[in-house]
């Protein structure tokens, strides 16, 4: 049985079928990458596993369980957490702060618990302080612990996100366009982090991306799509070189060598 | 005349701090839904004649009528969260704004319907009623210092509240970000409930507190527009800010009352608020939001 599985997804908005009847399966352990034209329903993917749309047909299934209709929170609770293509951090406070609220869903109190500060409650305070500073020592964020998020500049801002996505400890992580906004040395950091999380961290990753030298760089498989299709799917070296996959990107790609 | 001061000065913080409760949730609300309640003022209306129902028909304890009015008042918010504005979710805010003020209207309404209130006023007895402090020539009431002092309580119990436990940040990271705040796997319908929960407790503790100044009635709710501005003054959507700006609204007020002419007094708020928001747009305490272009 698959880690993770999207069977016939489908989804409208109006007339325009955004998703129809994709299916995939993530293994346990991989990076899967998602790749596909502008508007090609990548992202729509992922807001549907969040919940943030309602599928019209097909099921997400989840270390064996069926969360297509679990509630948008439930889903962190799950062990799923993910990152924005346009960053959606707690701005006003630090980045510190940030982490810690990606400690929410392994806090266990209650009012009463926190009044007495009990010794567990100090416990597990201390657990994910210390789970916060290791992901910051992760990922290189010392410098900026105590900064506010605001302030930071975007590829910083990007790691942060990172980050908080890391502090929630999940077994499966969704990146949405990491590398976008950021720049090449950022983007080398990205690579090597995406692969420690992969293979020191254990943890699953299904990602979306448009830059090709991160997909092929840290991809185990790929899935190609467009106009909200599979085109095709399998191991990465495959897919960026199938025709049909090509064809689809040539007009982009045409475009980037002539400006 | 010092005197005269001083005493001023004290019943202004203490009308003040009840602006700064009522103010408080308003801006409770704001920060977590960005709907102004503008039934917040009835809030006070229902918690001062539950209150008085309690202390004068059943002749209980003032504490206990209070422990049982903040309880009454918080299920009554949690209600109206579930069953009233839930459904309501994603309307337009302007939408939703509009139901708050027709709430204000049927909730006064429906206390002048209930046997026993009416629309007569009312008044009950407090353990402070008729006490007084005296320092030489100053003499102080013990209701207004009693104002002062749950405030203050009040205050510390709910900054602690926000900062420390996991239900008080997680409403605080809603108010930042609510899509982040999801993905977290904080329910935002809890958070909602919970905010109108506290709020309209807040209202009611505001309602018995301003009781033995202004008396029962079913208009008492219309301090909700000096409330109001208390909020602007201390920037919307800052909750220290609420307090201060409602103290600083409390006090000109009182001072006004006494030393300017006659009508003074009920501008007075409305001139300061003018006057903040020429000099300082975001309020007192408003933190300016940058937009990069």
């Amino acid at each position: 049985m698959a880690f993770f599985e999207a069977r016939d997804i489908s989804i409208s908005f109006g007339g325009l079928k955004a998703l129809n009847r994709v299916s995939f399966q993530v293994e346990e352990g991989e990076v899967f990458s998602i790749i596909g034209p502008n508007g090609a329903g990548k992202t729509t993917i992922f807001n549907c596993i969040n919940r943030y749309y309602t599928l019209d047909e097909g099921t997400f299934v989840f270390g064996g369980k069926d969360i297509t209709r679990a509630r948008p929170y439930a889903i962190a609770a799950k062990g799923i957490a993910r990152t924005f293509q346009n960053i959606e951090l707690f701005k006003n406070t630090t980045v510190l702060d940030n982490l810690l609220l990606g400690r929410h869903r392994h806090r266990k109190t209650s009012f009463l618990s926190e009044a007495l500060f009990l010794p567990w409650v100090r416990k597990q305070e201390l657990r994910n302080r210390e789970k916060a500073e290791e992901v910051i020592d992760f990922l290189d964020l010392q410098a900026y612990r105590d900064q506010q998020v605001a302030g930071l500049p975007y590829g910083v801002q990007k790691t942060v996100e990172l980050g908080r996505a890391l502090a929630t400890e999940p077994k499966l992580l969704l990146l949405d366009e990491p590398s976008s906004g950021m720049n090449m040395e950022e983007m080398e950091d990205l690579s090597y982090w995406i692969t420690d999380i992969k293979e020191e961290l254990g943890i699953t990753i299904l990602m979306v991306e448009h830059n090709m030298r991160l997909v092929r760089k840290v991809s185990d498989r790929v899935l190609a799509m467009d106009f909200g299709v599979v085109i095709t799917q399998g191991e990465t070296k495959e897919v960026l070189e199938h025709p049909d996959v090509l064809q689809a990107y040539l007009g982009e790609e045409g475009a980037a060598t002539r400006s | 005349m010092l005197v005269e001061i001083l005493q001023t000065v004290l019943s202004g913080i203490s009308i003040g701090c009840i602006y700064g409760l009522v103010a408080l949730g308003f801006v409770l609300i704001f920060k977590a839904t960005e709907v102004i309640n503008f039934a917040q003022g009835e809030m006070m209306v229902i918690g001062a004649f539950i209150a008085y129902s309690l202390i004068t028909m059943l002749n209980l304890d003032y504490w206990l009528a209070l422990l049982i009015t903040i309880l009454a008042l918080g299920l009554f918010g949690m209600l109206l969260e579930r069953f009233v504005l839930r459904s309501l979710i994603g309307e337009p805010v302007f939408a939703i704004v509009m139901l708050t003020i027709g709430l204000g209207y049927a909730i006064r309404s429906g206390v002048s319907m209930v046997p026993g209130w009416g629309t007569d006023t009312y008044g009950f007895h407090t353990p402070f009623t008729d006490k007084n402090l005296h320092y030489g020539d100053l003499v102080i009431s013990w209701e207004q210092v009693s104002v002062i002092l749950m405030t203050l309580v009040l205050i510390i119990v709910l900054f602690c509240f926000f900062r420390y436990t996991r239900m008080g940040i997680a409403m605080r990271a809603t108010s930042q970000n609510q899509l982040a705040a999801v993905y977290m796997g904080i329910s935002v319908n809890r958070v909602f409930s919970l905010t109108w929960t506290i709020s309209a407790a807040l209202g009611g503790i505001a309602g018995i507190l301003l009781a033995p100044f202004t008396f029962v009635h079913m208009n008492m709710g219309f301090i909700g527009l000096k409330a109001f501005p208390a909020a602007v003054l201390g920037g919307f959507g800052s909750i220290p800010g609420a307090m201060v700006g409602g103290v600083i609204i409390g006090v000109t007020e009182s001072l006004s009352g006494v030393y300017l002419p006659e009508g003074w007094k009920d501008i007075a708020a409305y001139i300061i608020l003018i006057l903040v928001l020429m000099l300082r747009p975001e309020g007192l305490f408003g933190i300016q939001e940058k937009k990069k272009v």
